[in-house]
């Protein structure tokens, strides 16, 4: 109540009080220290959104006017179609073919993949030995080159002479048409995917779990919390905002998926109905296997906008959690300083 | 300090990563580009080339000793990866001063015929007829140096072939296959009798029809004729019908293909002469191969390319000397015998060396020979079009969802008619 009623006190009061200290303008130096302050952040920011500018912005600027147009790339001339480019996409089966299977390999590799890799976070995260000959190792797959791993774990998925049908063959299961069944070559590809990424995650996940504060848990043992009540206790709250992190990453990484696909077969074009062809093979095979650019730079537009959606929807998602955790104050900025300023005028009022 | 080791070998490892990303980013333009610094640009040539061409080291010496002209030469691992960097560049610099071209995508880089430099005149009557029509365009010039060409033969295992009570003698299995329908005949009796498959894929045995017919999806004024070209209906019966049953799998080239030629789980190929190499690097250890001098119904060609000279190349008199060279039939004996790509030159098909050439790998058959016998037995010329890889490529699928069992006959026909319909 206090706070309410002190404000109108303190805004009439300002007139009447002397003149406050403007800082005036002096000299030059003193001018350029003042621009020295607002803009050099400017300055030191400038050189990533330069950057930014000519190899990302122009480029995307570049493939909207082309998406419109039926390009020849040869040639460097084009044609304008308006909107013809995007109506083709759209009709084509294969295009929706691809979107099924985007999503269900971003699925089939996401979800077990931050599974595994808040498991093994937490393996990590406990006392043993060698911790960081341990920490290195979960990484070793994310420096092997994708186009390496596809070959090898090409040569175990093959549909005869492969080295997983052979083991399944041993232990009494039929073999596996990888190459055939859609379901089948999206788990295939999506192991690839999560061979690769999980060691990545891992470490992120990791780092966040070392953040928390020791105390917590201590104070968990003694009120005889076990070690999995701890960790969703614990761990898990703690992890959020890392975790929402991972999933966005993850998120756009997993529609843009194309190495994995690309080397499952031997051409690269994803199958012969399709099977695992994806937005981003679609897009490379209509760029540079039929050379139409207009199309392809169209489909780009697309994919982009299903990104953006996406992002959008995560972000919503981000905020609500975030604040349900209630890390982040409901209040604005302004209210919150307006807030603690009627406090401390209350305390000194009451200590008067 | 281990810590700090690790902790600066990681810094060192991710510094490493993150260049590989940004340069991964830009290494399509590199290659060729690179090379174009090289001291003076009279002393060097770029040759861009792709699988084995036979353009050995010791061959483009030999240029160098004659001209005094040095040649770099950069190799793509694979045709298409050559398409791809060719049509990224073409008219607009970057390429290299030699560059050879497949005849699979050959038709899309004569629309830009006027992008490159023709051969001269005097060099006309060099290749066979057909291999220079294809290379001529509308205003009458030749604008590609023919390299090789695939006469197709019939490769089989002269092993398996006595396991299933079949002739082996060279001479005795080239009178098996007069017609595809004897062809199928023995390869049903071969299925019969071993319950193994006779033939290495289906989708090679569409090849094979394709390579024989005078129009496959396009005319050459661009009229679409992929859906109601008969002959195609007629291919794509005969291989579903009879080609399937005795297939061992559906395309070439996969992990599944290359383990079943060493482990003899078929016993015959078609088999132009670039597939030889391709056959004994991947079953050194197989000694049944062997080569009859036959194809059903005549001859087809599946393959070969030329060398073309981009006409924005810093120096493309020298170029025209190199490709030139490169195709002199002589120099093309030379790079038959260290590749086996057989020569589309007129004088080489003629002369000693490739005429007295044999095999050791195929029980010394004699592939020169073999060669040009086949070469003589083609008597058409598939026009391939600009779209022909994709229609090609679509009816290839089709062919492959009836062998998966993911389509019937019909249903995979119609699918593809309704794909094409979108190109």
């Amino acid at each position: 109540m206090t706070a309410t009623e002190s404000r109108p006190q303190t805004r009439a009061a300002a007139p009447a009080a002397p003149p406050p200290r403007q800082p005036r303008v002096i000299s030059f130096s003193h001018r350029l220290s003042r621009w020295d302050l607002k803009v050099s952040p400017y300055l030191y920011i400038s050189p990533f959104f330069i950057m930014f500018a000519i190899v990302g912005l122009f480029p995307i600027a570049y493939t909207a006017v082309i998406s419109f147009m039926d390009w020849d790339l040869v040639r460097n001339s084009g044609e304008f179609v308006g909107f013809d480019q995007y109506v083709w996409i759209l009709t084509q089966p294969h295009f929706w073919t691809a979107l099924r299977n985007t999503f269900s390999i971003f699925v089939l590799s996401s979800v077990p993949q931050l599974l595994l890799a808040i498991f093994i976070a937490s393996v990590l995260d406990r006392n043993i030995r060698a911790k960081t000959f341990w920490r290195m190792s979960v990484l070793v797959p994310y420096v092997v080159a994708p186009v390496a791993v596809g070959l090898i774990f090409n040569a175990m998925f093959a549909d005869k002479s492969g080295l997983i049908n052979s083991w399944l063959q041993l232990i009494g299961i039929s073999a596996i048409p990888w190459h055939v069944e859609p379901f089948w070559s999206h788990v295939a590809i999506a192991t690839m995917v999560n061979y690769r990424w999980v060691g990545y995650n891992t470490l992120i996940l990791l780092a966040a779990m070392q953040a928390v504060n020791r105390d917590f848990y201590e104070a968990a043992t003694v009120d005889g919390a076990g070690p999995i009540r701890q960790f969703f206790s614990i761990t898990m709250p703690s992890l959020k905002p890392t975790l929402i992190f991972v999933i966005i990453t993850s998120t756009i990484g997993g529609l843009q998926i194309f190495d994995e696909p690309r080397v499952f077969d031997q051409f690269g074009r994803g199958g012969s109905a399709q099977q695992w062809l994806t937005i981003t093979l679609y897009l490379y095979d209509i760029g540079w296997g039929q050379w139409n650019f207009g199309r392809a730079a169209a489909m780009a537009w697309i994919l982009f906008i299903i990104i953006l959606g996406i992002g959008l929807l995560n972000l919503l998602l981000t905020r609500t959690l975030v604040r349900d955790e209630g890390l982040r104050s409901e209040l604005s900025k302004r209210e919150q300083k307006r807030a603690a300023r009627a406090t401390k005028k209350t305390v000194k009022e009451s200590q008067r | 300090m281990k810590t700090r080791a690790l902790r600066r070998t990681t810094a060192l490892l991710a510094g490493v990563a993150t260049t590989a990303i940004v340069l991964a980013g830009c290494a399509g333009g590199g290659d060729a580009a690179s090379n174009d610094g090289d001291g003076d640009a009279t002393a060097t040539l770029t040759l861009a080339t792709f699988n084995d061409m036979g353009y050995s080291d010791e061959l483009l010496a030999e240029f160098t000793e004659e001209t005094g002209i040095k040649v770099v030469h950069n190799k793509a691992a694979t045709s298409n990866d050559a398409r791809a960097n060719f049509f990224q560049k073409l008219g607009k610099g970057g390429l290299a001063d030699v560059e050879a071209v497949e005849v699979d995508w050959f038709t899309e880089m004569m629309k830009y015929s006027d992008l490159v430099v023709p051969v001269p005149d005097d060099l006309k009557g060099r290749w066979l007829d057909w291999k220079e029509a294809a290379a001529t365009d509308a205003d009458g010039n030749l604008v590609a140096y023919g390299t090789d060409m695939g006469p197709q033969s019939i490769c089989y295992r002269a092993d398996l072939f006595e396991a299933a009570g079949l002739p082996t003698d060279r001479a005795e299995v080239a009178e098996l296959f007069p017609t595809w329908d004897a062809f199928f005949q023995v390869g049903s009796e071969y299925v019969e009798k071993t319950g193994t498959p006779f033939i290495d894929s289906a989708n090679s045995l569409l090849q094979g029809f394709v390579n024989q017919l005078e129009l496959a999806y396009e005319e050459p004024d661009g009229t679409i004729i992929a859906a109601e070209n008969p002959d195609i209906r007629a291919a794509y019966d005969q291989v579903i019908d009879n080609g399937l049953p005795i297939s061992a799998f559906a395309g070439q080239w996969s992990d599944d293909w290359y383990a079943a030629m060493a482990g003899g789980e078929f016993a015959a190929m078609l088999c132009p002469p670039w597939m030889h190499g391709i056959i004994a690097g991947e079953a050194p250890e197989v000694e049944g191969w062997d080569i009859a001098n036959a194809f059903p119904e005549g001859g087809g060609n599946w393959g070969g390319s030329y060398l073309v000279v981009p006409a924005d190349g810093k120096n493309t008199e020298a170029a025209q000397k190199l490709a030139d060279w490169l195709t002199a039939p002589e120099n093309q004996i030379k790079a038959f015998e260290n590749a086996g790509t057989f020569p589309s030159q007129v004088e080489a098909q003629d002369s000693d060396a490739v005429t007295s050439y044999t095999n050791e790998y195929f029980n010394g058959a004699p592939t020169g020979q073999i060669g040009i016998d086949r070469a003589n037995a083609i008597e058409v010329s598939t026009y391939k079009g600009e779209k022909y890889f994709q229609y090609h490529d679509a009816l290839q699928n089709a062919i492959t969802r009836v062998f998966d069992g993911l389509e019937d006959k019909e249903t995979a026909w119609n699918t593809w008619l309704t794909e094409i319909s979108g190109f």
